[in-house]
């Protein structure tokens, strides 16, 4: 049963607090953060004094080699330092490698339980054909969160570095349309034609056999990113924007983490490792096998793909 | 094979003393693809085609071009009329 709550009373809610800051109507800094702009910079004649003073001073006390003991101390010393340096760093990494077992021993402590169950009974237990996308997809699947984590954030935080507002982006376009769009480059772009489905294919093809053959999330991820920065540097931002806008990076790139999240803890919520596992591992050597590897695969793949595009994107012209 | 891998092994020693020794930047950044691109076939070598399609395609691909569109930001490339249009600025 519902009810009617007047708009006064309704203003108080949390949820309208909630829906007015999703919506970026109000901002939660504005009254109760203290902001003052920065003074803007004064030239007197009381500063340019102050300035060329203190570049006189330095200029006699640090750069004038013959008073500065320091200084000549330090170039004498430096070369022999370095060298120093560099014979003990080589001599202790050799010292170090030549107590590792040698290439191929059988009995090297790398060769312990840990790697011989991965290989006996992964096939078994996680039904991918591919021991290493098994293993990391489905026994180390936390660590493989994680480090799709470190991609999220480093993602976001070039984003804060290098991220342009997008006013400011489209005047400069204005003025000069050809700052961020490329020459039309026959070859380029006849080249990119042709390349670019195969490598799209490609990547897919990575992305949903991994646990088939070599390669998985990452691998394909990468190389369909690689694919759109060849896309983008031949076509331009402008054709690129009506399929990868940052609407489409936002909602793609969330969703893979949390569903990456979403199906990994459900997948150690109901039984990881040894334990009673319900979800139906397929016959070995099929696509639609192994689990969880396929869906997390896919999860990685988009996430990778998304963060290889934004970072040549945010580096080249600091927006989507 | 032992004469390949000893032959890729030595390139890969090297481009990384090439790639620290080069005066340009560029250059620097060419030899660095080029030891991917060894990188990864020796990773292929070792039996491990996971790292070495990885490789390719982050090491050879991506890394790279994210290196050139740094140097580019920064004016450390210059394209052949630019150059000659600075040299003219210059003479004014």
């Amino acid at each position: 049963m519902s009810r009617k709550v007047p708009e006064e009373q309704y203003r108080k809610t949390i949820s309208y607090r909630f829906k007015t800051w999703l919506d970026g109507v109000r901002d939660p800094f504005l009254d109760t953060v203290e902001m003052r702009p920065q003074p803007e910079f004064e030239e007197t004649a009381e500063t340019v004094a102050r300035r060329e003073r203190d570049r006189e001073r330095i200029r006699d006390r640090v750069y004038d080699l013959e008073k500065n003991r320091l200084v000549v101390f330090f170039s004498r010393i430096y070369r022999v330092m370095a060298v120093i340096f560099c014979v003990f760093l080589v001599v202790m990494l050799l010292f170090a490698v030549s107590w590792l077992p040698t290439f191929g021993e059988a009995d090297k402590p790398v060769n312990n339980e840990v790697s011989a169950r991965y290989l006996e009974e992964g096939l078994q237990e996680t039904g991918a054909v591919n021991a290493v996308t098994g293993m990391i997809l489905t026994y180390r699947a936390f660590d493989t969160f994680g480090e799709t984590n470190v991609l999220f954030i480093a993602a976001s935080c070039v984003m804060v570095l290098l991220m342009v507002d997008e006013a400011v982006l489209k005047k400069q376009e204005k003025k000069n349309d050809r700052q961020f769009e490329p020459k039309n480059d026959v070859i380029l772009q006849w080249s990119a034609f042709i390349l670019c489905p195969v490598i799209f294919i490609f990547g897919i093809y990575v992305i949903l056999n991994g646990h088939l053959s070599p390669g998985g999330g990452f691998s394909g991820g990468a190389i369909m990113g690689a694919g759109l920065i060849l896309y983008v540097s031949a076509f331009g931002f402008k054709k690129t924007q009506r399929f990868f806008n940052e609407k489409v990076y936002k909602v793609a790139k969330i969703t893979s983490l949390i569903m990456y999240g979403l199906i990994g803890s459900y997948f150690y919520i109901t039984g990881a490792n040894g334990l009673e596992n319900h979800i139906p591992l397929g016959i070995p050597g099929h696509i639609l096998s192994s689990g969880i590897i396929l869906p997390i695969n896919i999860c990685v793949g988009i996430e990778v793909t998304c963060t290889m595009y934004a970072f040549y994107a945010l580096f080249r012209r600091g927006g989507l | 094979m032992t004469v390949f891998n000893a032959i890729l092994l030595i390139f890969l020693v090297i481009c990384a003393i090439g790639a620290s020794f080069s005066r340009s930047l560029l250059n620097s950044i060419l030899i660095f693809m080029s030891y991917s691109l060894v990188m990864s076939i020796i990773w292929i070598l070792l039996e491990s085609p996971d790292l070495a399609i990885t490789e390719a395609a982050v090491g050879a691909g991506v890394t790279t071009v994210l290196f050139v569109v740094t140097l580019k930001k920064i004016h450390a490339i210059m394209k052949n009329e630019d150059a000659e249009e600075e040299k003219e600025r210059e003479n004014e």
